[in-house]
């Protein structure tokens, strides 16, 4: 294929410009379909082929290794709603999600205002900040579960200092969901303020200048009545982003708890992974995920809503 | 007067607050330096101390290196991410390339497709590209790692942004010197599109040195694990037993992506800050 178009266009270079011109506008050549084709070819395979795969599957009793798949309709939503797991990991998601999203906006945001309000060592804050967004979650994570380690850990080692008995974090139902909240908060804080931080550096300096002139002499004004406003778009945005991000929470899961102890941290992704490739229940599996695509593409609604209403305020 | 000292506390509260909230950040890494620094006496103590008394760094490194093959996981991190950012290129460029800069029917179509591809997330298509590659018998080997990642629509939507800025006489006079459309994407557009190669490429290498779900799912093997894998299962094997050599592998693990951030700090902001309009 694109071997011919090469000839082609070798061809091409020959006759007259007028022709290529008309050739380039007319849609005649072939191309452009050339260019796109490894492209189309491979996001057909892998991407959009999928996903309309994973929809199917969820309505079929199919099984890795099965020789044979029926169509079953709806059993596999039937069966999960009124699978418990099912009802305890949604939650346990929506918990993770309720705190992670507002803990790591809040950080991003009140780090971004820090670094921003002086003019000495923000480039050192930001590169501290960011280190966790770089450094691999999988290895960081058994770092974490070394430091909450019951024993020897040096979170509980700390509260011990002050005369708290500390619980065994990852291995207490009551802590293990928040222990691993805590985790990506840590991890996601760097990340929205390098957003927030991009933000901040396009709102205008007149507007901070007029702000004053009009009587918002204290910082906290000039906050509420220049800043804050002008960052709302960002903000929306990081909001959804971030939603989006703890809703695809696994690492974490994975590797500390599996979702342990008793359910106490089994989130979305994590259910679809031991049921899709642990028991490999692909079509129970797919229809997991769908329920997970289901939440992703509400999150995407609400932000292409927002930055519709946000372009018309700029 | 009164404002200056107004602006030099506020310097210091400035200060001692972003002080603090980066101990808490650097805190696991310091951690992580500490602990693998220390002999096995010292990490199983419950009095806390940050300096090791015999400095273990060294003979914890040995350990890790002896019972877990880190160079062949650190290479075959290198392997695969290298393979997808030069393939994802290779696919990615001539695709943006056309939608910017070429007209043809369907390219509106296209461009629809890839933006709609942006909002899926991996672990969506996992199962069936799952069974596909179980189909082609491609299953735990560097294919099935490299393989799914090939397509970044991601990539498409940035180089395609990227392109449409490069002037039109750049492409004119490039066909006049008789160079053919698949000449222009590597000898014009690419070399036009350095920083945003850039930028993507850190992202893209950053999102698979550290991927964990893609390669749990395809890999059996142990010569293939990637790093994340590897510290994973150095970690379910020494079950808590060993935590200096498990921290001396997580810092080696974590080692090649933080020193070239390092070195390269403004870079790597942007690359990953593009995951934001992702």
């Amino acid at each position: 294929m694109s071997d011919s178009a090469a000839t082609l266009d070798s061809v091409a270079v020959h006759a007259p410009a007028r022709q290529r011109a008309a050739s380039r506008s007319g849609g005649l050549s072939t191309t452009p379909y050339a260019l796109v084709m490894p492209a189309l070819t491979l996001m057909l395979l892998m991407l959009l082929g999928p996903l309309a795969a994973v929809i199917a599957l969820s309505f079929t009793d199919y099984q890795l290794g099965a020789p044979s798949l029926s169509w079953i309709g709806l059993a596999n939503y039937h069966e999960m709603l009124a699978d418990k797991v099912f009802w305890t990991s949604l939650r346990n998601t929506l918990v993770y999600v309720g705190i992670v999203v507002p803990g790591a906006v809040c950080a991003g945001l009140a780090i971004a205002l820090l670094i921003q309000s002086g003019r000495s060592l923000r480039s050192l804050y930001r590169t501290v900040y960011f280190l966790p967004v770089m450094a691999t979650l999988i290895a960081m994570a058994v770092v974490w579960e070394f430091m909450l380690h019951p024993q020897f850990g040096l979170v509980n080692g700390l509260l011990r200092e002050i005369g708290i008995a500390g619980p065994s974090w990852l291995q207490d139902r009551a802590t293990a969901l928040y222990a691993l909240c805590a985790i990506g908060i840590w991890q996601a804080a760097g990340f929205n303020m390098v957003l927030f931080l991009a933000g901040l550096v396009s709102i205008p300096k007149q507007l901070y200048e007029a702000a004053e002139i009009d009587g918002a002499s204290s910082a906290w004004s000039r906050f509420r009545l220049v800043t804050w406003p002008l960052l709302r778009p960002v903000t929306t945005f990081v909001v959804v982003i971030s939603g989006i991000r703890s809703f695809q929470v696994f690492d974490t899961v994975h590797v500390l708890t599996k979702g342990g102890p008793s359910k106490s941290s089994e989130v979305l992704i994590h259910t679809m992974y031991t049921e899709g490739f642990e028991f490999f229940r692909s079509g129970y599996g797919a229809a997991l995920t769908v329920v997970f695509l289901v939440f992703i593409l509400l999150l995407t609604l609400i932000k292409s809503r927002l930055a519709d209403r946000g372009v018309q305020y700029a | 007067m009164m404002v200056q000292r107004k602006i030099s506390l506020w310097a210091v509260i400035r200060h001692i607050l972003l002080v603090a909230g980066a101990l808490v950040m650097l805190l696991p890494f310091v951690w992580m330096i500490s602990t693998a620094s220390k002999p096995p006496s010292e990490v199983f103590s419950s009095e806390l101390h940050l300096i090791p008394r015999h400095f273990a760094l060294w003979d914890n490194l040995q350990t890790a290196f002896a019972k877990a093959n880190l160079w062949r996981f650190l290479l075959n991190g290198v392997i695969v991410t290298v393979s997808i950012f030069a393939l994802q290129v290779l696919v990615a460029l001539p695709a943006a390339y056309a939608l910017a800069k070429l007209r043809f029917i369907g390219r509106n179509a296209l461009f629809a497709l890839v933006l709609f591809g942006i909002l899926i997330p991996p672990q969506a298509t996992a199962i069936p590209v799952f069974l596909l590659l179980h189909k082609l018998g491609v299953l735990d080997s560097y294919a099935a790692l490299v393989l799914p990642f090939t397509i970044s629509v991601f990539g498409i939507f940035l180089m395609r942004q990227f392109f449409r800025n490069v002037p039109d006489d750049l492409v004119d006079a490039a066909r006049m010197d008789g160079i053919s459309e698949f000449g222009i994407v590597w000898r014009v557009m690419l070399p036009a599109a350095i920083p945003a190669v850039t930028a993507f490429g850190i992202f893209s290498v950053v999102a698979h040195w550290n991927d964990y779900f893609w390669p749990l799912i395809v890999l059996n093997s142990e010569h293939l694990r990637t790093p994340p894998l590897a510290v994973a299962h150095f970690r379910n094997a020494e079950a808590g037993t060993n935590y200096g050599p498990l921290m001396a592998a997580a810092m080696v693990i974590i080692a090649p992506l933080l020193v070239a951030f390092l070195l390269a700090q403004r870079r790597f902001v942007e690359g990953i800050a593009l995951t934001g309009i992702k």
